[in-house]
């Protein structure tokens, strides 16, 4: 596929994050490639960025879809600060998605945040390039939608 | 013929298997050359002359969290219940070198493991234990020579002889740039700090066993069997090479080298890499390195059931799986185990989760039987042709990688980790295709499952151990940890052994993050090229 999606439609970008000390990066790199051969514009930022180093990428490269990559616990304070940070950058409709080892109790927080979804161990790589499309559907392509801006 | 299922049959790690394998599957096929009794040349058939029927293999079970005085009671638990070997998990800024106060620490403190940031939290972590009693395992790599060097000194202050002194660290950076990515300093110091810690225990704490080279990680990343066995017995050539190359004899060190598998789920085939894995390990120490002592030919190995195949959805098929992986360990002939808790694709596992974890080691230790007959599976056409067919894998890996100039020119030009990437791409595509079937995810998957209680670690643990730092850097004597520091610093720009000046900067009070701040002053700190 072409810089341009089928019918012309611009194509969606995603910043894969891996946020923190951690290093586990198997997860972060098969769904960028996954998002990629889906057709989307990925930019992964490589290992050990802080919320600001995120934010900022997010900002730099007009970013649609934020992932997160998150294995080691640290996703509560993490996610917060990141959400913080991209209100004030802005960034107030950007989509912001987790992957990683979330246990059940952190979800609601995670979702009052903001966060628009959380994927965990045996998320099916479709699930992930669905859930994007859908939320990312040009508004009018549904019937619900409103129309375009 | 009767007709076949038309799925195809290979491993999970797409081996093809055929359907039946007979005499004629290993052709020339010679006992004493490939196999050789237990506990005789080359070891295939185990390390051990009586096999479990002298000594079941260790059941250690990896355990940390929050802080010290958390993991410290967790211990005298384990202690109390009959326990005779701890097993250490650090948390990230620990593991990484930071200090809690660090940017980057933000939410990992106390997270993944326990936090140490100095010789204080090690004297609490261990408090009440005596050193010279038990042995310790700590899972620790790029800061591994400060954090054992914490342990050194708390057994100085315990009154505990170094030489009665027992334990493992991991002590492995090659499997973290390849695949943990728990590095700190570039390929070449990191190198360099390993050697030290030879040359250092060979002289000082000749019981310490010094690296456990590790295909765990390799593998949770996304390897094929083989590409663990290979790329980590490489690891295993690249360690002893170096060795050699610092001026150390091999039947010195190499005795007191270890090594740690994940055992996966494909049953036959993990068997037949632990097989393959001793019987490369034994020719490769005699013939490419001339080792003469029988310890540097027999592979020891630790072994961890796949974290990696736990699922997240119908959590309890988790045991099923585990107590599977955990067979194939002991009929590859383990020496050493930890078995995954039921939980641990949602979160650290809960004390009732690792309590039945550790007892399917002990009904496979004590009900199942498989213990009485040494290597059970010895001489099994299949187990046998798999056996050889790895290690051919792994040959022609050796040969690929050596042609590239060693295991670490390889790693810099990223060709392990992109067949790592690549392997883990196309095993999703096959979860994704339902080639390979994940019962509960992509097949089997309906009906809801009850959430299940697990552990969570307390938000204040980094608060917690901030003021503590905060509190032994205003009570410790400042210029003796500058005077310690810069000591280190100029250790690491000469080529004077690391292991003194650390011990002194511990001895001081320096922190994790101010000694590898120091060595990081000196050395730099490396940065990958992600590779997707």
């Amino acid at each position: 596929m072409g810089a341009m999606g089928a019918m012309g439609a611009k194509r969606i970008r995603v910043v894969i994050a891996k946020p923190g000390l951690d290093g586990h990066d198997r997860g972060a790199k098969v769904i960028a490639r996954a998002l990629r051969d889906a057709g989307m514009e990925v930019i992964y930022t490589g290992l050990r960025q802080t919320p600001e180093q995120i934010v900022a990428a997010a900002v730099q490269e007009d970013a649609d879809v934020i992932g997160l990559s998150i294995l080691s616990g640290a996703h509560n304070s993490i996610c917060r600060r990141i959400m913080e940070l991209a209100r004030e950058s802005g960034l107030t409709d950007v989509l912001v998605v987790v992957g990683g080892i979330i246990p059940d109790a952190d979800l609601p927080a995670l979702k009052d945040m903001g966060v628009a979804a959380v994927f965990r161990p045996g998320t099916s790589m479709q699930e992930i390039i669905d859930f994007i499309q859908i939320r990312l559907a040009p508004e009018g392509a549904n019937a619900a939608g409103a129309p375009g801006r | 013929m009767s007709s076949e299922r038309t799925i195809p049959f290979h491993t999970i790690s797409g081996r093809p298997i055929e359907r039946l394998y007979t005499a004629e599957s290993n052709p020339q096929f010679n006992y004493d050359a490939e196999l050789g009794d237990p506990g005789t040349f080359p070891y295939t058939r185990g390390i051990h002359p009586s096999g479990y029927r002298g000594k079941l293999w260790t059941m250690r079970q990896f355990a940390g969290f929050g802080t010290p005085e958390d993991t410290n009671q967790r211990y005298r638990e384990l202690l109390a219940a009959g326990a005779t070997g701890l097993s250490v998990a650090f948390d990230l800024p620990t593991l990484m070198g930071r200090d809690p106060d660090h940017p980057l620490s933000l939410g990992e403190t106390g997270k993944c493991g326990v936090n140490v940031t100095s010789l204080a939290d090690m004297e609490t972590l261990f408090d009440g234990i005596a050193l010279g009693d038990i042995t310790t395992s700590m899972t620790i790599n790029s800061s591994a020579p400060m954090a054992f060097a914490m342990y050194l000194v708390l057994a100085e202050r315990q009154g505990v002889d170094w030489n009665a002194l027992s334990g493992t660290i991991q002590n492995d950076i090659l499997k973290e740039f390849i695949a943990q990515k728990e590095y700190i300093f570039p390929p070449h110091p990191s190198m360099r700090l390993i050697t030290d810690i030879f040359a250092f225990c060979a002289a000082h704490v000749p019981r310490w066993n010094t690296i456990s080279v590790s295909g765990y990680h390799i593998r949770e990343a996304g390897a094929t069997a083989a590409q663990e066995l290979a790329f980590t017995l490489r690891d295993g050539i690249e360690y002893v090479q170096a060795g050699v190359e610092a001026g150390l004899d091999v039947d010195v060190f190499v005795p007191r080298m270890s090594f740690f598998f994940d055992v996966h789920s494909d049953f036959f085939e993990e068997i037949a890499k632990f097989r393959a894995a001793r019987r490369i390990w034994a020719r490769v120490m005699r013939d490419r390195f001339g080792a003469r002592d029988e310890r540097s030919l027999k592979l020891r190995f630790h072994s961890q059931t796949a974290g990696v195949s736990l699922t997240a959805q119908q959590p309890m098929n988790n045991v099923a799986r585990t107590a599977l992986q955990a067979l194939a360990a002991v009929l590859g002939g383990t020496n050493s185990l930890h078995t995954c808790s039921l939980d641990e694709a949602l979160a650290l596992p809960s004390a009732t989760a690792a309590t039945l974890a550790l007892r399917t080691q002990q009904i496979l230790a004590h009900e199942t039987g498989v213990t009485s007959a040494i290597d059970p599976l010895g001489g099994s056409y299949f187990v046998e042709h798999l056996t050889r067919s790895l290690e051919e894998e792994a040959e022609r890996y050796f040969d690929t990688i050596d042609g590239m100039g060693g295991m670490i020119a390889a790693i810099e030009r990223g060709f392990p980790q992109r067949e790592i990437a690549e392997s883990a791409y196309r095993f999703q595509q096959d979860v994704e295709s339902k080639r390979q079937v994940i019962v509960g995810v992509n097949e089997f998957a309906a009906g809801t499952t009850a959430a299940i209680p697990v552990l969570q670690i307390d938000e204040r643990v980094a608060e917690q151990q901030l003021a503590k730092a905060d509190r032994v850097r205003r009570t410790r004597n400042k210029v003796a940890v500058t005077r310690a520091l810069d000591r280190l610093r100029r250790a690491a720009a000469g080529t004077e052994n690391t292991m003194p000046a650390l011990l002194d900067a511990v001895r001081a009070y320096a922190t994790m993050g101010e000694m590898c701040d120091a060595l990081r002053d000196v050395w730099g700190e490396y940065q990958e090229q992600a590779i997707i």
